[in-house]
């Protein structure tokens, strides 16, 4: 009898979740994924490309505008969201809040935000991934924040950047940050990881794992300010493997073209010359906020670190 | 003559619109086989084999389009070079699809219900059944279409309890699960063989 592997193994993940939960996430790559507050959105997005869409009754740009508690999303929305659709559909629970997992899973959705977009409902605790067979994606600022996640069961990670500002800065911070800490665990010896596993709070197995294959051992997406082809493509060279599109497609002045423009600008992401013929006429981006000018309270990645 | 053998040196082509390419390129790999990207025509020259990776269909049929791949990939997919492909690139190359229906390739006799054994809830590793892999072979579905029919002329090599998940016809081979998330996944390794067995000949042919 043959025995068979996942490609990786990977600490805190049985073989079967690898290849599953993991290797669920691996099929997004190189797509996009966009936010869809109803059916009809979703079937645009769909139409234009996307490789998955999340369902969310706010786009995160609405979130800040209308303040107060935000919340997993209306479960009827979401059900109309799956029916119009035949690509995953994706949603947001609150940080923490593990009954709105519960039900997400209930529903059938086929990845769990755990999302700082929303209000967080636990300050303390993130929701214990290991126990859902549903694959949970989470926003990072930095590796120590990536690495407790995944510990959490995590099986997928995306910059945080700053979502609904129309503005990547933050989400270049972030990859930027990310992967100079990946780096500079290569060829490190046992009592630095060691070392860096405390600091981090992590396992050290993690870490060695990071350190040994030079990437996460989850695919590693792009979210929060994308809002132009060139955008998706500079998270991507940066190392995205695949881009989250929030309020920068349906906040735009042509949500279809823009939609198919950003699709095609994470294929080729290499290519200048593609990504000039898609960028061309694409009419008014979503309004930017420039993060400099946002009080602290205002930024929604120093949520659930 | 040593200028045919360095035009049919054993570069399979992986089509690399969206989905897991980087995971077939891997796999290929570990079979010793070089690999190329696929996502324009000229990427189809000179090409020993061809595979069509998991992913979302519907994604790569709107990429298929609009980088003009369309016709010059049907052409590959007609000229008798060893082709593997897994979950969406299965999807790409049956003769009909279902939920939604939607264009493809056609050049498998068979019917295809997308997302066939459900939602990602219902993903996972499941044992095969089948003559031609070990025993214990199992197969990852992920949101796995489903083959409702197959043509006279198109061999089923593999069962998920009943259903059909593996199949061949000439030198087109098709699976609902991803064998490209293993290590060395026998299904893989029948794939290189056939390209390494077809390699072998040209070379002796040119020789």
């Amino acid at each position: 009898m043959t025995k068979q592997h996942p490609i990786r193994t990977v600490p805190g993940f049985t073989a079967e979740e690898v290849v599953s939960k993991i290797g669920f996430c691996e099929q997004l790559k190189g797509g996009v994924v966009m936010d869809v507050i109803n059916d009809e959105q979703a079937r645009i997005a769909e139409e234009a490309g996307a490789c998955a869409v999340m369902a969310l009754e706010r786009v995160p740009a609405d979130i800040r505008k209308h303040g107060g508690v935000s919340r997993a999303s209306d479960p009827g929305m979401i059900e109309a969201i799956q029916k119009a659709v035949s690509i995953p559909v994706m949603a947001k629970v609150r940080i923490g809040h593990f009954v709105e997992a519960q039900m997400l899973e209930a529903m059938e959705v086929d990845c769990i935000d755990e999302s700082e977009v929303l209000t967080p409902a636990d300050e303390e605790f993130h929701v214990d991934k290991r126990v859902f067979k549903t694959p949970f994606v989470c926003g990072c600022r930095d590796l120590g924040e990536a690495l407790r996640r995944i510990h959490e069961g995590a099986a997928l990670i995306r910059t945080k950047g700053e979502a609904g500002t129309g503005n990547v800065v933050e989400a270049v911070r972030h990859m930027r940050a990310l992967m100079s800490q990946i780096r500079e665990l290569r060829g490190q010896d046992e009592k630095f990881l060691e070392k860096k596993a405390s600091e981090l709070r992590v396992p050290f197995a993690l870490v060695a794992w990071v350190a040994e294959h030079g990437r996460l051992p989850v695919p590693n997406f792009s979210a929060g300010g994308v809002a132009t082809p060139a955008d998706a493509a500079l998270m991507m060279q940066l190392g995205a493997e695949a881009v989250f599109v929030g309020s920068g497609i349906f906040k735009s002045g042509n949500p279809q073209q823009r939609a198919r423009a950003i699709v095609r600008a994470v294929t080729h992401f290499e290519e200048p010359k593609v990504l000039v013929e898609v960028s061309k006429g694409l009419g008014e981006a979503m309004v930017g906020i420039d993060i400099q000018t946002m009080p602290p309270q205002d930024r929604l990645a120093s949520r659930g670190i | 003559m040593a200028s045919d053998t360095v035009k049919t040196a054993p570069i399979v082509g992986v089509l690399a619109l969206q989905g897991d390419f980087a995971e077939h390129e891997a796999a290929l790999r570990s079979f010793g086989l070089p690999c190329r990207r696929v996502r324009g025509a000229r990427d189809l020259d000179g090409l020993a084999g061809l595979v069509l990776p998991g992913g979302e269909s519907t994604t790569m049929l709107r990429l298929l389009d609009a980088e003009g791949l369309w016709q010059p990939l049907a052409s590959a997919l007609r000229s008798g070079m060893p082709v593997l492909a897994t979950c969406a690139g299965m999807i790409l190359l049956a003769e009909a699809v279902e939920n939604p229906r939607q264009r493809s390739f056609a050049v498998l006799p068979i019917t295809v219900v997308r997302n066939g054994y459900g939602r990602q809830l219902h993903s996972g590793t499941f044992p095969l059944r089948s003559s031609v892999l070990p025993a214990g072979t199992t197969g990852t579905f992920i949101r796995a279409p489903r083959i409702t029919a197959v043509g006279a002329d198109c061999e089923v090599l593999a069962w998920r309890d009943d259903d059909p998940v593996l199949v061949r016809r000439g030198p087109v081979l098709a699976a609902c699960f991803h064998p490209e998330l293993e290590r060395r996944h026998p299904v893989y390794a029948m794939f290189a063989g056939e390209i390494g067995g077809r390699t072998a000949t040209t070379a002796e042919c040119g020789a």
